[in-house]
């Protein structure tokens, strides 16, 4: 791998290394879902996570320093109607590279829209479909952001486990959410056109863009869930609103020069739910050395607008004032 | 060292003070969410009830809340008197009738005084 291609592969690890953001909470029949972290679920909400704050150590490779990536991102839901909600996320990123410049600046604005085709209450299932939209051009491009549009169709997917027989009962408040996407940039290759100073030549160089799955999933205890309807362990506040969960956040380039090469994280951690917010904190374990070796933290506060402040937060164009979301 | 209140501007310590307001545990909250119940729930019982309670971590709407109680073939086995106890809003009851040893689920649905609704179920065992 030449010295362009390494950069190249080590820019796009890095972006793509990245959680997948925009996150919602909920309720299916009984059972309540925090919003995730790293992964995005599959509810559409009235909501707020600001700040979501990453920090995580790149190790060297090629010409690329070892850098720590700090990001301090921000992101506003909003219900349109019951089941189709819009998102809007912005991230302000640092790159403190190791004996170079550090590198600091808005990442491109994201907007996405999610639409939950199907709710089953009974079986404790919800499936929805989204799209995303990272708004080429609106970032700058130290920190990675790209100058093209890339647009990202989405499934999603909550199932919890109350539904399971008694006799495995302290399986019931386990939860299993996920999403599956294909970012697609609407540029297919970035062309770089140089002058060799001494002899005059021309080369033109040609990176593609790769296409890139973003795929996740979360797998979630729900003490809340096991303390109030499967058995009384004895917890008490705060501990019994306490959700332990592993998140994994994914990425495969489908082409280009890094395809097939999965980087991800694999991030154990815990989040506590109140009324109106919820605070969650969580290592990021590098999936392989690709994506890195040192462990990262994820943290982050999450409002609930919707119950906040019901009345302002959740009213929609089509359907007047939803109220909060959990059940009225 | 010591500390002073113009150390911090007035913007953080606003957003200390809206902080703690919603981090303030279940005081504040507006919602009802079961907190403990009797029996408890997922346990085995020696003696039988007498009633079944379940306490909130808020006060709820007497009106709009109810509380059933059955058996493991799905008969209703309380005596149909759920209440909200009056003199603790928190607190929702169904008095029972010498229950034998069997498999019972309580059956709830609670409204709390902000008009959120909440509902959900819970097993325990006769021996």
């Amino acid at each position: 791998m030449n010295k362009c291609m390494t950069g190249l592969f080590v820019m796009t690890v890095a972006v793509f290394a990245l959680p997948i953001a925009a996150h919602a909470h909920g309720l299916i029949g009984k059972c309540f879902l925090p919003a995730t972290l790293a992964i995005d679920d599959p509810f559409v909400a009235d909501e707020l996570s600001l700040p979501t704050i990453s920090h995580i150590r790149r190790p060297a490779s090629g010409d690329g320093p070892a850098t720590k990536e700090t990001e301090i991102s921000g992101e506003f839901s909003k219900r349109l109607s019951p089941n189709l909600g819009i998102t809007f996320e912005g991230a302000y990123r640092i790159l403190d590279q190791e004996h170079d410049a550090t590198l600091k600046g808005f990442d491109n604005l994201g907007v996405s829209l999610k639409y939950v085709f199907f709710r089953s209450p009974e079986r404790q299932t919800l499936l929805s479909a989204g799209i995303g939209w990272d708004v080429g051009g609106t970032g700058s491009a130290a920190v990675g952001a790209e100058s093209f549009h890339t647009v990202t169709p989405q499934l999603f997917w909550g199932k919890c486990f109350g539904d399971l027989p008694d006799s495995v009962s302290f399986l019931q408040p386990l939860v299993f959410t996920g999403a599956f996407g294909v970012g697609i940039p609407t540029r297919h290759a970035n062309t770089t056109t140089n002058v060799d100073p001494g002899t005059g030549e021309l080369t033109v160089q040609r990176d593609i863009n790769a296409s890139v799955v973003k795929w996740g999933f979360s797998i979630q205890y729900d003490l809340y869930y096991l303390q109030s309807f499967v058995r009384d362990v004895g917890l008490r506040a705060p501990f019994n609103r306490l959700v332990p969960l592993v998140e994994f956040a994914m990425q495969t380039p489908l082409n280009g020069a890094i395809a097939g090469k999965t980087t991800g994280t694999i991030n154990p951690g815990i989040i506590w739910f109140g009324r109106y917010v919820q605070l969650g904190v969580e290592a990021q374990i590098p999936v392989n050395t690709r994506t890195g070796k040192n462990v990262g933290i994820l943290g982050q506060i999450h409002f609930y607008l919707d119950d906040i402040a019901p009345r302002f937060f959740t009213w929609t164009p089509f359907h007047g004032v939803l109220g909060p979301t959990f059940p009225r | 060292m010591a500390c002073s209140g113009r150390r911090f501007p007035g913007s953080l310590r606003r957003v200390v003070l809206v902080a703690t307001v919603l981090l303030t545990p279940s005081a504040a909250w507006t919602h009802a969410f079961p907190d403990h119940a009797d029996p408890r729930v997922g346990h085995t019982t020696d003696t039988p009830p007498t009633q079944v309670r379940i306490w909130f971590d808020g006060e709820i709407e007497p009106v709009f809340s109810t509380i059933r109680v059955e058996n493991a073939d799905r008969q209703q086995v309380d005596s149909k008197d759920g209440r909200v106890n009056p003199r603790d809003r928190r607190l929702l009851e169904v008095r029972v009738p010498p229950l034998p040893p069997g498999k019972y689920r309580v059956f709830w649905s609670v409204v709390a005084r902000d008009g959120h609704r909440t509902e959900g179920d819970y097993p325990f065992r006769v021996k």
